[in-house]
């Protein structure tokens, strides 16, 4: 099984794992969503409690990217509810932009603006949505780029950096809002395997804080080190949740364990 | 040195160190045989382009310049045989020209008009001087409204704005009238303001907003628009010079400015209603841009011009200029919109998605993210309206406007200066002059487009 920790090293292995809160961050309860016929999300229920670190896992098109899309309204979905940080997601503007103040996103492809540049990327949302005067915008950003090891690239622009460099700018730009739950969709699937390493040490650390995470990832390396439960999902469902150590060990349900083999070889 | 085995294995031993690329054969006889004679086809192209310039160019210059006639008081100087272009015409005619009809001894505000233009744009559109902000406060706001005094000669006698219409304040107040300002419409445009302002609060309250913003922002635009009618009433002292003895350049730029002004801004809104997920705003947007692009120009400003007043309530007569404004604006908006459009579409959904992440409103996602990036794309398309536009000015001479070509052909008929030659003069001296305006919007497009290209998109 160490062949799986390739990304992150064994001393690392031991550094997570404060127990999390009994408080509720996100609080799905019997949540369903169509794209037109089709079923995508069926009856998901998931209580997600402040400072818990969950992976989401799951072949392609089992709707685990639609999942934690739904949970900051880039996808709505039609029966059940969602709840985040106890607000309830509706059709009300105001509510879902209260939430995505709250609520981080860092996505497969980046989506960091190309025509800003690196520190314009970061500061934008704090100066615009939180109204920070732009001289403490800039000192949160460089913090935040110091955090994530780069901040000498603080004036290029999107473009001229690496894929791992942009993903660990998508990051701190959402750091920047000071959010009290990060999502993580795919973070390192567009990326080189040279690349991997740095983002995921990026995310480790970010476990370390206490950060509440959803992370929908096949690196089953950071699963065991940081999840604290760790979510099989397929056709739409929720099929298994444990915590990590029995999740790959002993998992019980047949199509977890077809998944795992697939793989984990 | 690398080792190679016998068995197909390799190892390297040491890194190559890049080398400089093999030097080129440099020069310009190298250059021309690479660019002009590289094949067959291209030699017999070159050998055509070279011929095709000496058919054309040195006629040209020898009417333009060799042969011209420089200095001359009337017809006499250009008559002679083998006569070139007879610029004493333009020189005679310049003036009107520029100004069309307006008063001679009034023309100065024409040209303050026109440097003050110039001062404000120039800084406007180097890139890199600051002030954007005021500067495009004071191009874009301040500049109209006082181009409209000076050229007009302001004073505009509002008498009634609404209520006064209906008769209501008149026997109120009776007849004042202060510093040439009508006590009437004042009366009429305040209280008419609160009538607004309560209407709005309290069917935006009705619905559940914020009825005390609504009402709030309703009383700056219309403190803001009574700010430049007042401006507009007042008596300065200078002259009433009315539109239909406007002309020239004059004109031409007047509508090319309106129009590109007005243009970009209901573009854009236009495109935006287009994409937008409300029904009833996608469709009126359609509706609109449809309509606009499928009537020709002319017929728009014949509609404007003629049929327009018939629909009109008798006593609302809006100056023939303004209407022939309002038209191009509306008909060059539309075919913005779908430049504008083309722009949007090609923003990846990521952006938008990021967008929203990071937890910017619609209207932050579109004015920070998704407009900038997409006008950018489009930069040519825009560029291209604009100069369409600018020469699809002079079709508002079939509604009697005399522009810079009308008021030009209007000159050929003055018998003082009936030559064989003055016709071809004429032409050639507005095809330098449409020219120069031209390829000056398209070489600044070009170097807004290099500058703006810096995010090395991936």
């Amino acid at each position: 099984m160490s062949e799986l920790h390739s990304t992150v090293s064994p001393e690392e292995l031991h550094a997570v794992h404060t127990p999390p809160g009994r408080e509720v961050a996100v609080d799905l309860v019997g949540v369903h969503k169509w794209y037109g016929e089709f079923h995508v999300l069926k009856d998901i229920n998931l209580k997600v409690h402040r400072g818990e670190r969950i992976v989401i896992c799951g072949p392609s098109g089992s709707g685990k990217s639609t999942m934690i899309r739904c949970i900051n309204r880039l996808e709505e979905h039609q029966q059940g509810t969602i709840i985040v940080d106890g607000i309830e997601l509706t059709n009300d503007l105001k509510r879902i932009d209260e939430i995505r103040r709250e609520v981080g996103m860092c996505f497969q492809h980046f989506n960091l603006f190309p025509h800003l540049t690196i520190l314009e990327n970061l500061t934008l949302a704090p100066i615009w949505v939180r109204k920070m005067p732009k001289k403490e915008a800039d000192e949160l950003a460089m913090h935040f780029l110091t955090k994530v090891k780069i901040p000498e690239q603080a004036h290029k622009y999107p473009g001229q950096l690496s894929g791992g460099q942009q993903q660990r700018v998508a990051i701190a730009r959402a750091l920047c809002m000071k959010p009290k739950i990060m999502l993580f969709d795919e973070p390192t699937s567009a990326l080189d395997p040279e690349m991997v390493k740095e983002v995921l040490e990026t995310m480790v650390s970010l476990a370390e804080e206490g950060m509440t995470m959803l992370c929908v990832t096949h690196e089953m390396g950071f699963a065991r080190q940081v999840a604290n439960r760790v979510i099989f999902m397929d056709a739409g469902q929720i099929i298994e949740m444990n915590e990590p150590e029995p999740f790959f060990s002993n998992p019980q349900h047949e199509r977890t364990r077809l998944f795992l083999s697939q793989i984990l070889h | 040195m690398s080792m190679t085995f016998d068995d197909g294995t390799f190892i390297r031993n040491e890194m190559v160190e890049p080398l400089p690329p093999p030097k080129q054969r440099i020069g310009a006889v190298a250059w021309m045989r690479e660019n002009l004679f590289s094949g067959v086809l291209n030699t017999l192209l070159t050998v055509l382009g070279i011929l095709a310039v000496v058919w054309v160019v040195p006629p040209l210059v020898r009417f333009m310049i060799i042969d011209a006639v420089w200095t001359g008081e009337n017809r006499e100087a250009c008559l002679g045989p083998e006569v070139g272009a007879c610029w004493p015409f333009i020189h005679a005619k310049f003036g009107q020209l520029i100004y069309g009809f307006y008063p001679i001894s009034e023309r100065w505000r024409v040209d303050i008009v026109f440097a003050a233009g110039a001062l404000l744009l120039v800084p406007l559109m180097v890139l890199s001087w600051p002030f954007k902000r005021i500067n495009a406060f004071l191009f874009f706001v301040a500049y109209p409204v006082v181009a409209f005094v000076l050229l007009t000669g302001g004073n505009i006698n509002a008498s009634a704005f609404l209520l006064e219409r209906f008769g209501l304040i008149g026997g109120l107040v009776g007849d004042a009238q202060i510093g040439g300002v009508n006590l009437v419409f004042w009366v009429d445009y305040v209280l008419t303001t609160l009538l607004v302002m309560a209407a709005i609060g309290g069917l935006i309250a009705l619905l559940g907003g914020s009825g005390r913003s609504a009402a709030i922002t309703t009383l700056w635009v219309f403190l803001s628009l009574g700010l430049v009618i007042f401006i507009w009433d007042v008596d300065v002292g200078l002259d009433y010079v009315e539109t239909r003895q406007w002309g020239g350049l004059l004109v031409t730029l007047v509508i090319a400015v309106t129009g590109i002004v007005a243009s970009l801004p209901l573009g854009i809104l236009l495109a935006l209603g287009r994409r937008s997920q409300m029904p009833v705003v996608r469709l009126l947007s359609v509706i609109f841009i449809e309509f606009w692009r499928g009537v020709p120009l002319i017929t728009v400003l014949f509609f404007a011009t003629y049929m327009l007043p018939l629909f009109l309530p008798q006593g609302t007569n809006p100056d023939a200029l303004l209407r022939a404004l309002v038209g191009v604006a509306l008909f060059s908006a539309a075919y913005m919109a779908e430049v504008v459009r083309g722009g949007l579409q090609a923003i990846p959904k990521g952006q938008y998605e990021g967008a929203m992440a990071v937890g910017l409103t619609w209207s932050q996602m579109m004015r920070l993210i998704v407009l900038p990036q997409a006008l950018t794309l489009v930069i040519p398309g825009i560029v291209n309206s604009f100069i369409s536009l600018f020469k699809d000015t002079t079709l508002v001479l079939i509604v009697s406007i005399f522009d810079f070509l009308g008021q030009l052909r209007a000159s050929f008929t003055d018998p003082n200066w009936a030559t064989p030659v003055t016709l071809y003069t004429g032409f050639a001296f507005a095809g330098v002059v449409y020219f120069l305006f031209c390829f000056g919007m398209s070489r600044y497009s070009l170097f807004v487009e290099r500058r703006l290209n810096t995010s090395h998109r991936h």
